[in-house]
């Protein structure tokens, strides 16, 4: 699954690629206290924490061994041994603690920890443990922790009641029942699912989850759950059913899908920001002509209605004749 | 050689950290293993030194030990240099993981990597206890983000090409950047339009081309109180006004009309019904109501009747 390659190592930091030497040297002025604060620890528990091999981490080791200061006399102010797979510090000089959080650092854990405060979900709001942990790195951080005030992320506070009900269906393993609104068709649905992960991404929050209606796997966005109940029967979710990899974007075209072109004005450019475009080619004066992929032409036909000339379907010719159609239709009432 | 460095560095900071007081430059040659022999050689590589050392924020001290001391040198202190005692409960561990991955793969990943390892390094086992089933993200997709944090970080004041709505080319601007927002999913910069000598909100996805600096770190000034998510808030409209409009909806379409409208009744012509809503703004709602096409006739008033007819006749034209 790819969500669970994604997992591997810690966030990523790739163990192919060769280190700078200062960061070499960061990864270094960690690993002694790191250490140090565990007294003794397994070299492959390290290696792991740190995101190398084993066999990197034996030469770091050896380098931090090596360490030699010359002057008044001679001496080696790193002492350390990794005999029979643990490591023990006995000297760790002055590097026994890792240095300070860097502002991009503390800004990176405050920010997103106060953007997880602003979602408010009830299983991670409950119990304080986030206004702890921001006033801890706060106070841990210093003066670091100043700039990072001046970024937030602001989550839509509006769907509280929803996500509290996923969260309870969730914990709980029941599956729920809801009516969902379906904009392109301009319908509700109702359906039974059972739910997988509650996804807060991009400004907008998803219930991810087995739908029952479909046999698929379905991202439903919360605010256009228009009721939700949660039922007193177990969630089943099939194990074939495949999680929706976040980092990638949560919306990934197929092949078999329609391939659409519009040609936007000025005015119309927003499109291109609101959804996943294929391609984007600048025309003259500022218009924009992009090619998106989708499984269901119908919101495009809307969309069309909706952009009037601030936006063309010119491809494929029979979605241009349908819109044509559309518009044609909606007229002869105002005739 | 980057292991030689890397000792190098090392050796550097042991020293200055384990020295109690300045150091000089030639007190450092002597101890530091791996500088070459010629004191100007030594000199320059010496000053990278330092510089790459406090880009990783090393506090890298310069004094003398008794005034008037000609020769200055160096330390690091081990209080300004070490991270506080922090330990964590289970539970503020759980958060952090979360918090974590917050950024995976956008912007901050690196100097959240970055803060976790240290806080690992301090004791805290800060493995991947997220949440079961909770998965918060931050994207940040446009390239003018990595630019505008380091410039609202370090109060620099900055100049871009920006795409306002509608405008079919871009126009350089500039700003003294207060802070970056993300709303709904979109980010947006706030700060003084040294230009219109006014407070701007620009939306990073319309900005286009580069983002340079033109200005030196520390000149920025954040007018006091400054609540940059609140400014991204306001969008500078009055209080809105509020009209009613009559539509005519068919049946069983328009289901999110139906849901926000005042009243419905069946129309005299079978298979319509005849709806009451509110709404503010002529354009955008003339917009809203053009997506149903067919479904939705606007009865009144006349100039949202026009906007609606005119909207798809531009379909047309």
């Amino acid at each position: 699954m790819t969500e669970a390659a994604a997992k591997a190592g810690p966030a990523g930091r790739s163990t192919a690629s060769t280190p700078t030497a200062t960061e070499r040297l960061q990864r270094l002025l960690a690993l002694v206290p790191y250490v140090v604060s565990r007294n003794v620890v397994g070299m492959a528990e390290t290696a792991e924490a740190f995101g190398v091999t084993e066999r990197e981490l034996v030469d770091d080791l050896n380098l931090l061994w090596c360490v030699e200061l010359r002057s008044p006399d001679p001496y080696c102010p790193i002492d350390l041994s990794y005999e029979g797979g643990e490591i023990v510090v006995s000297e760790a000089e002055a590097i026994g603690r890792p240095l300070r959080l860097g502002v991009d650092e503390a800004s990176a854990l405050l920010i997103a920890l106060r953007m997880l405060a602003d979602l408010n979900l009830p299983s991670i709001s409950d119990g304080s443990a986030l206004s702890r942990t921001i006033a801890k790195l706060e106070s841990a951080a210093g003066s670091a922790a100043g700039p990072s005030a001046q970024v937030a992320v602001q989550s839509d506070r509006s769907l509280q009641s929803a996500a509290a009900l996923v969260t309870d269906a969730l914990t709980q393993g029941k599956r729920i029942h809801i009516s969902y609104y379906v904009p392109g068709r301009d319908e509700a649905t109702e359906r039974d699912v059972d739910p997988m992960r509650l996804l807060a991404v991009e400004g907008s929050s998803y219930l991810e989850g087995w739908c029952r209606l479909r046999d698929d796997v379905r991202l439903f966005r919360l605010d256009r759950i228009l009721a939700i109940e949660v039922l007193d029967v177990a969630g089943e979710v099939p194990a074939s059913a495949e999680q929706v990899d976040v980092d990638h974007g949560l919306f990934r075209p197929s092949p078999q899908d329609v391939l659409v072109e519009f040609e936007l004005s000025p005015a119309g450019r927003w499109v291109a920001e609101y959804y996943p475009c294929e391609q984007r080619d600048e025309l003259a004066d500022g218009r924009l002509r992009i090619r998106l992929r989708t499984p269901d032409t119908q919101w495009v036909r809307r969309l069309a209605l909706r952009l009037g000339e601030d936006g063309r379907v010119v491809a494929p010719p029979e979605l241009v004749a349908q819109v044509i159609a559309d518009a044609t239709a909606a007229l002869d009432h105002y005739a | 050689m980057s292991r030689r460095k890397t000792e190098r560095l090392l050796s550097l900071v042991v020293c200055l950290l384990s020295a109690r007081r300045y150091l000089t430059a030639s007190q450092i040659r002597d101890a530091v293993p791996g500088y070459p022999e010629s004191f100007d050689a030594f000199k320059r590589m010496f000053e990278r030194d330092k510089d790459e050392l406090r880009e990783l924020g090393i506090p890298l001290e310069t004094g003398t030990n008794t005034p008037g001391e000609e020769e200055y040198g160096y330390r690091i202190s081990r209080q300004a240099y070490e991270l506080p005692e922090i330990t964590l409960e289970a539970d503020e561990v759980a958060v952090l993981g979360l918090a974590a991955r917050v950024w995976r793969r956008a912007e901050l990943a690196g100097a959240a990597e970055g803060a976790l390892l240290k806080l690992r390094a301090a004791g805290i086992n800060a493995e991947d206890l997220s949440q079961p089933g909770i998965e918060p993200r931050v994207r940040t997709p446009d390239a003018a983000f990595g630019p505008l944090w380091e410039a609202v970080r370090d109060r620099r004041p900055v100049a871009f090409g920006y795409r306002a709505a509608g405008r079919s080319t871009a126009q350089q601007r500039r700003l003294e950047p207060w802070g970056v927002v993300n709303r709904r999913g979109r980010w947006y910069v706030v700060g003084q339009d040294t230009d219109r000598d006014a407070e701007r909100v620009f939306r990073l996805s319309r900005i286009e081309g580069p983002v340079t600096f033109t200005g030196r770190a520390g000149t920025v000034v954040v007018p006091p109180d400054t609540d940059v998510r609140a400014a991204v808030g306001d969008t500078g409209a009055d209080q809105p006004v509020w009209r009613t409009c009559r539509l005519r909806i068919r049946a069983g379409a328009g289901y999110s009309l139906r849901r926000h409208a005042i009243s419905i009744e069946a129309d005299e012509v079978p298979g319509w019904d005849v709806a009451e809503l509110n709404y503010t703004e002529t354009g955008w709602w003339s917009e809203h109501l053009a997506y149903f096409g067919a479904d939705v006739v606007v009865l009144e008033p006349s100039d949202l009747r026009d906007a609606v007819i005119g909207r798809l006749k531009g379909v047309l034209a």
